[in-house]
């Protein structure tokens, strides 16, 4: 298996290429180009065998990609930010509709003002929407996780779309060596395409006419049954994964030092990786701490975090995106995890619009919610804000 | 190319019992689209009443394959699809976008625009029945001038926008005017495009009783005046060759052109504007600029030119 060293884009175009994507439609937007740039390069070479299609939008990106999807084709796309929200109703039809599908979604801050530095808010605005979410962590694990996407999506007992969250910057223009797998290696671990169905001028199949209320009710029951058998098929292929390349990651969640801690960090993206070094810091010091990455935001991974999280003293959610006027996203999920079972939380924001997070900094916050549980008892505060360092000392003076 | 009735499938491509409305072009029209092509296409229809018209899932009143989707994206849905039946080695599969004015000339223009320019391998039907149908008569940017809906309560001020031209100047391979008042003609115009390769456009009149208020069973007749008068002329514009259809080139002399008036007064949508000299005046002005447009092109890509 060469080893190559990679942006987090071009992680994810060799995935593309090593799937053998057929129709590929994408709309250039900071920081997800190179994507685009590396798979129309690849395709121009023959290197490989896709149409690309250059749509004048991420609207267009998306319906396109959908509807060859439809038709039988393995496709993808890829955006961030403000393509993302501007495709949010075809991110919508395309679950709705049931059929697999990956695009990688480079993540990035929302205007205004123009940012194109990471955060989580595009991304996470997309949770609701009957998408398989899954965020890497580091460029070896974009590659697996856009492999393993696709057989993921075209699992019968899924049949959702799935998108990739890959930090902008961070990740997408950040080389580090990743292992790229071989061309039959990945034939013969990923079946050919599999869908619910197909429409081509034979099928006589319609999709999306009117349908009665209760049928369509049914529809929506059923895409979230396929989220919970979701959970099976996105850790099966994990560990499947493994055992043929080499590379697993826990599934649903990554577990760092969490198997014996009394205290956890729950995070997600990148930063997790400042995060290890934070709890390493703290272990040094003698603190029973660990942390837990979300690998997928959905499907939930609700029992998971049950076992992991039952008679844990405290965890503290670090969250890159908000629900304004109510809580961080990741928090707002792990506490209705958590109902009922005594466990103090305590909420993050930080890291919004590309600031900054030192380990150093998780360091402090991480440590100083276990001395105040240690010493208080039980701690439920859903939103404190770790601002930005200018901001913070500005917030001093005036104290 | 002549298409004789004979050899026109007599196969039952509408069931009936489906939801349009009694008269309504849409259903017409799709008939002789089926006509046209046989079986071997597949329909992308975005928003409208054609989305309705299919009747109720998991039945559907049209013996067709159709992919539904969103208002904005008929155009690049098809063009996804196509490229998918390419990738497939299907390239013999025709992939048809069947969208109305506001999918076409409104919300689903950027795709559109975007389809054309790329050259993609589609027919793109524009169902115009000149309003927003679906959601109850609003305007359009192909509402003509003068005509009441429910968001021009005195009739619109602005006239109606002239797609056909603008996708001419995109370039594209095929563009074709035609309404369900001359089945003939449109048939032909599918068939010949069906048979380029590259982004086709077909304009469809289609004359909604609902929407222009007049008796249901006038729906062709409606058609028929629109060109008669020379509000709407036929014509193709066939890779880089112009050419007046032959059954409207007459209406080039005004002066064998059917007075306006009797095209607008079955219409209760124009009831106001009747004895409104003014009114009148603009909508004759915008016959002859219409017309002037298709000078220009037969002056440039008519026969012998180009």
């Amino acid at each position: 298996m060469p080893v190559k060293v990679l942006t987090g884009n071009y992680a994810v175009a060799e995935a593309v290429r090593l799937a053998r994507v057929q129709v590929v439609a994408a709309y250039p937007i900071t920081p997800q180009t190179t994507i685009v740039e590396k798979i129309s390069e690849m395709a121009e070479s023959g290197l490989l065998d896709a149409r690309v299609l250059r749509v004048e939008s991420e609207h267009s990106a998306l319906a396109a990609v959908y509807a060859a999807a439809s038709a039988g084709a393995r496709a993808f796309t890829a955006t961030a930010s403000h393509g993302l929200l501007y495709m949010h109703e075809v991110v919508w039809w395309a679950a709705g509709a049931r059929i697999p599908l990956v695009m990688a979604v480079v993540t990035r801050a929302i205007g205004p003002p123009w940012n194109i530095h990471v955060d989580h808010q595009d991304i996470m605005d997309q949770r609701d929407s009957g998408w398989i979410i899954g965020i890497a962590q580091e460029n070896q694990e974009v590659l697996d996780l856009i492999l393993q996407a696709f057989k993921i999506s075209e699992d019968p007992r899924v049949y959702l779309p799935v998108m990739i969250g890959l930090d902008g910057f961070i990740l997408s223009h950040t080389s580090a060596p990743v292992n790229v797998p071989e061309q039959d290696e990945v034939d013969s671990w990923l079946p050919p395409r599999r869908q619910p169905y197909v429409i081509t001028p034979e099928s006589k199949i319609v999709m999306g006419n009117i349908s009665d209320d209760e049928d369509h009710f049914m529809m929506r029951y059923s895409m979230h049954v396929a989220m919970n058998e979701a959970k099976k098929v996105i850790d099966e292929v994990d560990r499947e994964y493994g055992e043929i390349f080499g590379r697993s990651y826990g599934g649903l969640v990554e577990c760092y030092k969490c198997e014996d801690s009394k205290f956890n960090a729950i995070i997600t993206g990148s930063w997790a990786g400042d995060a290890k070094e934070a709890v390493n810091m703290l272990r040094e010091e003698g603190y029973q701490v660990g942390l837990v990455r979300i690998r997928f935001l959905r499907p939930w991974p609700r029992e998971r975090l049950m076992e992991l999280l039952t008679g844990v003293k405290g965890v503290i959610v670090f969250d890159r995106a908000i629900s304004m006027g109510s809580t961080g996203i990741l928090l707002n999920d792990v506490v209705s995890t958590l109902y009922g079972n005594g466990t103090s939380i305590r909420g993050v924001i930080a890291g919004l619009t590309g600031v900054d997070v030192k380990p150093a900094e998780m360091y402090s916050v991480i440590k100083e919610f276990i001395d105040s549980v240690e010493e208080y008892g039980f701690i439920y505060e859903p939103v404190t804000w770790l601002l930005p360092r200018k901001y913070r000392r500005i917030e001093e003076v005036a104290r | 190319m002549g298409v004789s009735l004979k050899r026109i499938p007599k196969k039952k491509y509408l069931m009936p019992g489906n939801a349009a409305c009694p008269g309504c072009p849409e259903t017409m029209g799709m008939r002789y689209l089926k006509m046209a092509l046989g079986d071997n296409f597949v329909m992308v229809i975005p928003a409208g009443c054609s989305s309705v018209i299919q009747g109720i899932a998991p039945k559907s009143g049209i013996y067709s394959s159709i992919l539904n989707i969103v208002f904005a994206a008929g155009a690049s849905a098809a063009a996804g699809m196509k490229a998918a039946f390419e990738a497939l080695g299907r390239d013999d599969v025709n992939v048809v976008v069947w969208a109305g004015d506001g999918g076409t000339g409104d919300i689903g223009f950027q795709a559109l625009s975007g389809a054309a320019e790329r050259d993609d391998d589609i027919i793109y039907i524009c169902v115009d029945n000149e309003a927003y149908m679906n959601t109850g008569i609003q305007r359009s940017s192909l509402t003509p001038y003068g005509a009441w809906t429910t968001t021009t309560w005195k009739g619109k001020q602005e006239h109606k926008k002239n797609i056909p031209m603008i996708l001419i100047a995109h370039g594209v391979k095929y563009v074709a005017t035609a309404t369900v008042g001359y089945p003939m003609d449109f048939i032909e115009k599918v068939k010949r495009a069906s048979q380029i390769r590259g982004f086709k456009y077909i304009h469809l009149l289609a004359p909604c009783p609902v929407g222009w208020k007049f008796d249901p069973a006038l729906t062709p007749n409606l058609g028929q005046l629109a060109v008669k008068t020379g509000l709407y002329p036929l014509y193709e514009f066939n890779q880089g060759a112009f050419r007046l259809s032959p059954i409207a080139a007459r209406y080039k002399d005004p002066s064998k052109r059917a007075p306006i008036i009797e095209y607008l007064k079955p219409q209760g949508r124009y009831r106001h504007i009747l004895n409104d000299p003014e009114a009148l005046r603009r909508l004759e002005e915008y016959i002859n600029e219409v017309w002037k447009w298709v000078a220009m092109m037969e002056k440039h890509y008519g026969a012998g030119k180009g």
